[in-house]
C-alpha cells in the first residue's frame, strides 16, 4: 500500500435494485430498477472520519453496505488498502470482515435476541480463530469494559439492556476483530439525545485510541458536524458536495446543502435564519429527474438564456413545467377547488395554484405559458407539452453536474460552472471543460 | 423467573384445566339423548322392572353428580369401568387400539416436520422461485382439501390403481410390524397434509421476517459463512413460532385420526370412538374423549414450555 493511497476508495460505485414487480410486469418482461446509489466516488484516508448525510431514502445506507461488500455493487470498484475488493471471492471476503465492520442504526434488531452478549461478541472471535478458552472470555470482558459496560453483563440477553447499552454492545462486537474501518450506519439516530452524546464521544475516543477509520452515516448535519473530518452530502444516490465541516457550513454551497443547513435547529433564540423550505418530495429513484437530479426542488435553478425572469417567478414557472412534463396535474380536482367555469378562470386557477403571477414579466415567456395553459384547459397534456417545448429548459434540466473544486469544497452544481452561467443549454464556454467560478447571484 | 419455576407454575395451572376437562367430558356425554340401556333393550320387549334393574346395575339411576364422582374416583386410578356393549374393561379396549393410533399420529407428525420445515426454509430463502410457488400452491390445496376426501383419493390412486400400498390393514401382528408401518403411511400422509401446509407457510413467513432483520446482516458482516448465518441465526429464531404451532398440531392430528381411521378402516381409537358413539357405550366414549382432551392439554403445555425454553425473553 503506497503512502498516498487512501484506506478506502470507491470509484463510480453503483447499486441498482430490481423493483418488486408484479406478475403482469414479469410476464411482459418489464423491469424497473431502483437507482439507490448512482455513481458515487469517494475516498477516506486512514484514521479519518467521513460523514455522509442526506434525507432518508437517498441511498446513504446502501453506500455503506456496498462499500463493505455486504451488497454486491452493480457497477464500479471499491479499493481497500489499494486492493480491488469487488473482485474478492467469498473466502477472501470472509478474511476481509476482520478489517471492516458495521455498526447499525437500530441496536435492538441488530443483536440476535437468542444469544447472550458473550455469544454475540464471542462469535466474531470464533470465526476468525482469534481467541480461545480462557483468553476468549478475558477478551470479551476487556471489550465490554472498553465500551463502558461491566464484565458481569456478558451472560445477559439483549432484551435486558437499554438502547444505549445495546449500542455499546454493538460497538464492542464491531471492535472484537480489531477492524481498521467501521461503517457507522446512523448509530445514534435511535437513541435519546443525552445518550447520543455519550455514544459519539465513545466512538471518538475509540478512534483516537485505535486509529480506526469511520464512514459515519447520518441524516442530521448537527450530529455529523461534531465527529466528521469531512462531510459528503448525498441527494438521490449521488454526492452533491464534499468538504470539511467549516467549508461546507460556509458559502459557496450547493443549494441542497444550504437547505439542509437551514433546517438544523440552533439553540440561540435570537438566531432567526431564513429557513429554506424545499418544494415537493424527493423524486422516486425509480425514475430520477433528468440533468441535475435536484432541479425539481432546487430554489436556485438557472433561468434559460433567452428569457428574462425574476428568480421567484422562474422557480414557480419551472415547477409548473415539471408537473406538465410528468403529467402530474390533477386538473379535475383543480377545477373543483377553484370553482372553474370558463377558460380565463382556469388560467387564474393554474397560476394561483403554482404561485405564478397573472402576467410574466417576459412577454415571450408569457406567450408560451398561456398557450400551455390553454392546451391544458382543453385537457391535452400532449399539446401542452408541445407548447412548452424546450422553452423552459435550462442547463439544470439537461446536463448532469459533476463534482468540481469550488474554493476548497467539491460541489456538483451548474451555478459554479462558468459554461452554464448565462443559462444557455449549449456549452457556451470555449474550453468545453468544466471551469469553476462562483456565481454572483448566489448570496 | 427461572425456567424451572416457570415450568412448575405452568404444570400446576394445568391441574384445574384437567379437572374442567373431566367435568365437560362427563357432562357432554350425559347430555346426549338416550342412554346405554335404551341401546341394549332396543328392538326387545322388556318389562320396566328389568329396565330399572339394568339402570341400577350401571349406576344410571343415581343423581348425575354422584355418577360423576363415582366415575372420577375410577378415572384417577385409570379405571374407566367396563364397556357396556362387550363387557370388557375400557382400559383394556383402549390399550389394544392405542398403539395403532400412536403409530399413525407419530408418522403423520414426522411426515409433517420432514416436509414442511425444509420446504419452508427453501421457499423463504429463494423467495419467488419455482419451489416457493409450488409450495404456495401445495399449501392452498392442502389446507382446502378435507382429509376424508384426500384419504379416499390416495386410496384410489396408490392402493387401487397403482397397487403400491395395501388396501386393507394387515389382520395380525400388532402395531409394530413393517407391514403395519407401510399400511399406515397413507393415512399418516392424509392426516399430516393439513398440518404440513400450515407449518410450511408459517416457516416461510417467519424465516422471511427474520432474514430481513439487522442481526442477520450483522452475522454476515462478522464473516460467518452463509450456511451458519441461516442455520444458527435465522433458523433458530424463526423456529420459535413454528415449534409452538407444531406442538398444537399434535392435537389436530389426534382429532383428525377419528375421521381418517374410518376412511382407512384403521384399527385405532378413532374407529373405536365412532363405534362406541353408535352403541351409546358411555364408559368408552367418556374415556376416549377424556384421553383426547388430555392429549390436547398436554400438547399445549409442551408448546408453552418449548416456547419459554427457546426464547429467553419469555418468562412470565
Amino acid at each position: 500500500m503506497s503512502s498516498n493511497e487512501p484506506l478506502i476508495r470507491a470509484e463510480n460505485l453503483k447499486k441498482h435494485y430490481q423493483n418488486e414487480s408484479d406478475f403482469i410486469d414479469r410476464l411482459l418482461g418489464r423491469q424497473q430498477w431502483v437507482k439507490a446509489v448512482d455513481g458515487i466516488s469517494l475516498e477516506i484516508e486512514e484514521g479519518e472520519t467521513l460523514g455522509l448525510v442526506g434525507e432518508s431514502g437517498c441511498g446513504k445506507s446502501t453506500v455503506g453496505r456496498t462499500l463493505l461488500q455486504l451488497h454486491e455493487p452493480t457497477d464500479g470498484t471499491v479499493y481497500f488498502k489499494g486492493e480491488d475488493i469487488t473482485e474478492y471471492s467469498s473466502n477472501e471476503l470472509r478474511e476481509l470482515r476482520q478489517e471492516m465492520q458495521l455498526i447499525f442504526q437500530n441496536p435492538q434488531s441488530s443483536l440476535n435476541p437468542r444469544l447472550t452478549v458473550n455469544d454475540i461478541i464471542g462469535e466474531a472471535l470464533d470465526i476468525h480463530g482469534l481467541e480461545e478458552g480462557q483468553s476468549r472470555d478475558e477478551r470479551i470482558k476487556e471489550l465490554l469494559e472498553l465500551v463502558g459496560l461491566s464484565a458481569s453483563h456478558a451472560n445477559r440477553y439483549p432484551h435486558e439492556f437499554s438502547g444505549g447499552q445495546l449500542q455499546r454492545i454493538g460497538i464492542a462486537r464491531a471492535l472484537a476483530v480489531e477492524p481498521d474501518f467501521i461503517v457507522c450506519d446512523e448509530p445514534v439516530s435511535a437513541l435519546d439525545v443525552s445518550v447520543q452524546a455519550q455514544i459519539l464521544n465513545l466512538l471518538k475516543d475509540l478512534q483516537e485510541e485505535f486509529g480506526i477509520t469511520y464512514l459515519f452515516i447520518a441524516h442530521d448535519l448537527s450530529v455529523v458536524e461534531h465527529i466528521a473530518d469531512r462531510i459528503a452530502v448525498m441527494y438521490l444516490g449521488e454526492i452533491v458536495e464534499v468538504g470539511t465541516p467549516e467549508e461546507l457550513f460556509a458559502p459557496p454551497q450547493h443549494p441542497y446543502t444550504e437547505a439542509l443547513l437551514s433546517a438544523v435547529p440552533e439553540p440561540d433564540p435570537g438566531w432567526n435564519p431564513e429557513r429554506i423550505i424545499l418544494e415537493g418530495t424527493v423524486p422516486s429513484p425509480l425514475d430520477p429527474p433528468s440533468g441535475c437530479k435536484f432541479h425539481t426542488r432546487c430554489p436556485k435553478v438557472i433561468p434559460p438564456a433567452d428569457l428574462e425572469f425574476e428568480q421567484e417567478e422562474w422557480r414557480a414557472v419551472r415547477s409548473f413545467a415539471t408537473r406538465v412534463e410528468s403529467g402530474d396535474l390533477p386538473l379535475g380536482s383543480l377545477r373543483e377547488e377553484y370553482d372553474v367555469s370558463d377558460a380565463s378562470e382556469f388560467d387564474e386557477a393554474i397560476r394561483e395554484e403554482h404561485d405564478i403571477p397573472a402576467r410574466l414579466s417576459d412577454p415571450e415567456a408569457e406567450e408560451i405559458l398561456s398557450e400551455t395553459i390553454q392546451a391544458l384547459e382543453q385537457g391535452s397534456f400532449e399539446r401542452a407539452n408541445d407548447a412548452i417545448g424546450d422553452a423552459f429548459e435550462t442547463p439544470c434540466t439537461v446536463h448532469e453536474p459533476e463534482l468540481q473544486q469550488v474554493e476548497g469544497t467539491e460541489i456538483a452544481c451548474h451555478l459554479y460552472d462558468s459554461r452554464y452561467q448565462d443559462g444557455s443549454v449549449d456549452e457556451s464556454a470555449a474550453s468545453g471543460q468544466p471551469t469553476a467560478a462562483v456565481s454572483e447571484s448566489d448570496d | 423467573m427461572s425456567l424451572q419455576r416457570y415450568v412448575l407454575k405452568r404444570v400446576l395451572v394445568t391441574i384445574p384445566i384437567l379437572i374442567g376437562a373431566t367435568m365437560l367430558t362427563f357432562g357432554l356425554v350425559a347430555l346426549t339423548p338416550g342412554d346405554p340401556v335404551d341401546y341394549i333393550i332396543a328392538f326387545q320387549d322388556v318389562s320396566p322392572e328389568v329396565e330399572q334393574q339394568l339402570r341400577e346395575q350401571y349406576g344410571l339411576d343415581k343423581p348425575l353428580f354422584m355418577q360423576y364422582l363415582d366415575w372420577l374416583a375410577g378415572v384417577v386410578q385409570f379405571d374407566f369401568g367396563d364397556s357396556i356393549s362387550n363387557q370388557r374393561p375400557v382400559t383394556e379396549l383402549i390399550m389394544e387400539r392405542l398403539p395403532y393410533t400412536l403409530l399413525m399420529g407419530s408418522m403423520a407428525f414426522m411426515v409433517t416436520l420432514i416436509t414442511a420445515i425444509p420446504t419452508g426454509i427453501i421457499a423463504a430463502y429463494y423467495r419467488g422461485s419455482v419451489i416457493d410457488q409450488a409450495s404456495r400452491v401445495f399449501s392452498v390445496v392442502g389446507i382446502a382439501i378435507p382429509n376424508f376426501f384426500l384419504g379416499i383419493l390416495l386410496l384410489l390412486i396408490f392402493a387401487s390403481q397403482l397397487n403400491i400400498f395395501p388396501f386393507l390393514a394387515p389382520s395380525s401382528g400388532g402395531a409394530l410390524t413393517p407391514e403395519m408401518a407401510v399400511y399406515t403411511l397413507l393415512p399418516a400422509i392424509t392426516i399430516g397434509t393439513g398440518a404440513t401446509a400450515l407449518l410450511m407457510r408459517l416457516m416461510r413467513s417467519s424465516m422471511i421476517e427474520e432474514l430481513d432483520k439487522d442481526y442477520v446482516t450483522m452475522a454476515r458482516a462478522k464473516g460467518l459463512p452463509e450456511r451458519t448465518v441461516v442455520n444458527k441465526h435465522v433458523l433458530r429464531n424463526s423456529l420459535i413460532s413454528v415449534v409452538t404451532v407444531a406442538a398444537i398440531q399434535v392435537a389436530f392430528i389426534i382429532s383428525g385420526s377419528v375421521v381418517v381411521e374410518i376412511v382407512f378402516s384403521y384399527p385405532g381409537i378413532g374407529r373405536l370412538l365412532v363405534n362406541s358413539v353408535g352403541a351409546r357405550d358411555f364408559p368408552v366414549i367418556q374415556a376416549l374423549v377424556l384421553l383426547i382432551g388430555v392429549a390436547v392439554i398436554l400438547a399445549n403445555l409442551l408448546a408453552d414450555i418449548l416456547y419459554a425454553y427457546l426464547d429467553p425473553r419469555i418468562r412470565y
